[in-house]
């Protein structure tokens, strides 16, 4: 019980400091999860759509696969993108393990599956509504495609609040594929993992800490700017 | 009133512009012949009213004269010409429960003009002319999901017409509307003709047809009971089914 209200107190005195290296761990953590969620939303959102809104051979298993992808553990994601871009592998000449780009990697992998997935259903209920209405206007597939994603914009922010919190959480697939070196790849997660096994209760909780202010912070924003847009266009 | 309809094709004089024709259509559902052989002829007259009772399939006949449900049997010709691409561009459909974009009521409109493919130099123009038809210059920036039943019934009207159709095709658009609202939609109704845009309309509401129709189509279980001019039908309608239907004792 000591170690712990000591924990807390040194925890907080580190983040009230504005300490160096928990703020290089938290803005590498923060770029690694926002690019790999980006990288994600650019190819999930539209093939999402894709899935709902279109039928072709293989849309089917393609809709389940991603699906399934959706629980696959961080681990495997890491040993796969490890595979391939270790000096054996396929990617190897590129020398990019153990960089923060191979980690963005790995998160995209493991995210982009949730985004296809929750944007098919979303996408799927509001074409239901509107695809005689597109289709009486002589919408193009395209057009039709790009009009409801932008209708389902309010639900799409939930999606990607639902991929951050996936990859800015997850700890397995970073370390594999980044290595946790300081001040090179060390995040958030793996930090909080290492300092953990090292008895350094302080940091890890303080870690720990910003990592749950940051998703509190990132899901209240998201609940605003939903809620006010929301408002603004009167969604029945 | 000085509505500028320049966006509106001039040279049509509404009569025979585009003339559409179902020949023996079908149409079945689960074993069950929602529409069967059915043969009638949209063209001639400012507006035509399209009655009859429940389950008659009025709503499924505007479809299929707008190509949005392809027929079992039988075909749809617009023009001549079986239905395609480019005829059906020339009808307009307004579905009786509007599908509007949440968006405002501006980009809504806007939406319609870029699936036009009109530029966007021109598109503000136009938009300010639709809104001005609709009368709802001051609820241009408004979400058009909050505007009431009979604003979003007459933003959905002017959006049709964003698509400079020849031949609107409108199902029962004051279903469910006040008598105020009704009025406006009868006022845009007749602002849309008298730009030269036929009208085909679907009502229960005989009171509007009388006052909207040049002729009626009336439909009794999926085929066609009567077509004659307005006056005719509602004096001394020719079908027994037409007849017990304004008699008010039409069994189904």
């Amino acid at each position: 019980m000591q170690d712990f209200t000591q924990a807390f107190g040194e925890a907080f005195s580190l983040v009230a400091a504005g300490d160096a290296e928990l703020f290089g761990i938290v803005s590498l953590s923060l770029r690694v999860t926002l690019t790999a969620l980006v990288i994600a939303c650019l190819i999930g959102l539209p093939l999402g759509a894709v899935l709902a809104a279109t039928r072709f051979p293989g849309r089917r298993g393609l809709s389940v696969l991603a699906s399934a992808l959706m629980g696959l553990p961080p681990v495997v994601v890491g040993l796969l993108v490890y595979m391939m871009l270790s000096s054996a592998g396929p990617l190897g000449p590129l020398q990019l393990l153990y960089t923060p780009t191979a980690m963005i990697i790995a998160q995209a992998v493991l995210v982009t599956p949730i985004v296809v997935a929750l944007t098919q259903q979303v996408i799927e209920t509001l074409h239901a509504e509107y695809d005689e209405q597109l289709r009486i206007m002589g919408l193009s597939k395209l057009e039709t495609l790009s009009t409801l994603l932008w209708e389902a914009r309010f639900s799409l922010v939930t999606v990607a609040l639902a991929g951050f919190g996936r990859a800015v959480a997850e700890v397995g697939a970073v370390m594999i594929v980044g290595g946790n070196i300081a001040h090179a790849t060390r995040v958030m997660t793996t930090a909080i993992a290492l300092e953990t096994s090292k008895g350094e209760l302080a940091l890890a909780l303080a870690l720990g800490l910003i990592l749950l202010a940051i998703s509190l912070a990132v899901n209240a924003a998201a609940m605003t700017l939903r809620r006010s847009a929301h408002a603004a266009a009167a969604v029945a | 009133m000085p509505f500028d309809f320049s966006f509106v094709r001039a040279d049509l004089s509404g009569r025979d512009c585009l003339p559409i024709e179902l020949s023996e259509v079908g149409v079945a559902k689960g074993g069950r012949a929602l529409i069967d052989d059915l043969n009638l002829s949209i063209g001639s007259g400012r507006r035509t009213v399209l009655m009859g009772p429940n389950g008659a399939g009025k709503s499924l006949t505007l479809r299929l004269l707008q190509g949005a449900i392809a027929p079992d049997k039988g075909v749809v010709t617009a023009g001549g010409r079986p239905l395609d691409a480019s005829n059906r561009k020339r009808i307009g459909l307004v579905l009786q429960r509007p599908i509007l974009l949440r968006r405002s009521v501006r980009a809504n409109l806007d939406h319609a003009l870029r699936a036009q493919r009109v530029a966007a130099s021109a598109r503000r123009d136009q938009i300010e002319e639709l809104l001005t038809l609709a009368g709802l210059e001051h609820r241009a920036d408004a979400p058009a999901r909050g505007l009431s039943g009979g604003e979003q019934q007459r933003l959905s009207i002017v959006r049709a017409l964003a698509a400079e159709p020849d031949v609107l095709l409108l199902d029962e658009p004051t279903a469910s509307l006040d008598p105020h609202a009704t009025q406006s939609i009868e006022r845009l109704i007749d602002q849309t003709t008298e730009a030269g845009v036929k009208v085909v309309l679907v009502t229960h509401d005989c009171g509007q047809a009388r006052r909207l129709a040049d002729e009626v189509l009336f439909l009794h279980q999926g085929r066609l009971a009567e077509h004659t001019p307005a006056a005719t039908f509602f004096k001394n309608p020719v079908s027994e089914p037409a007849r017990a239907y304004l008699a008010g004792r039409l069994v189904l």
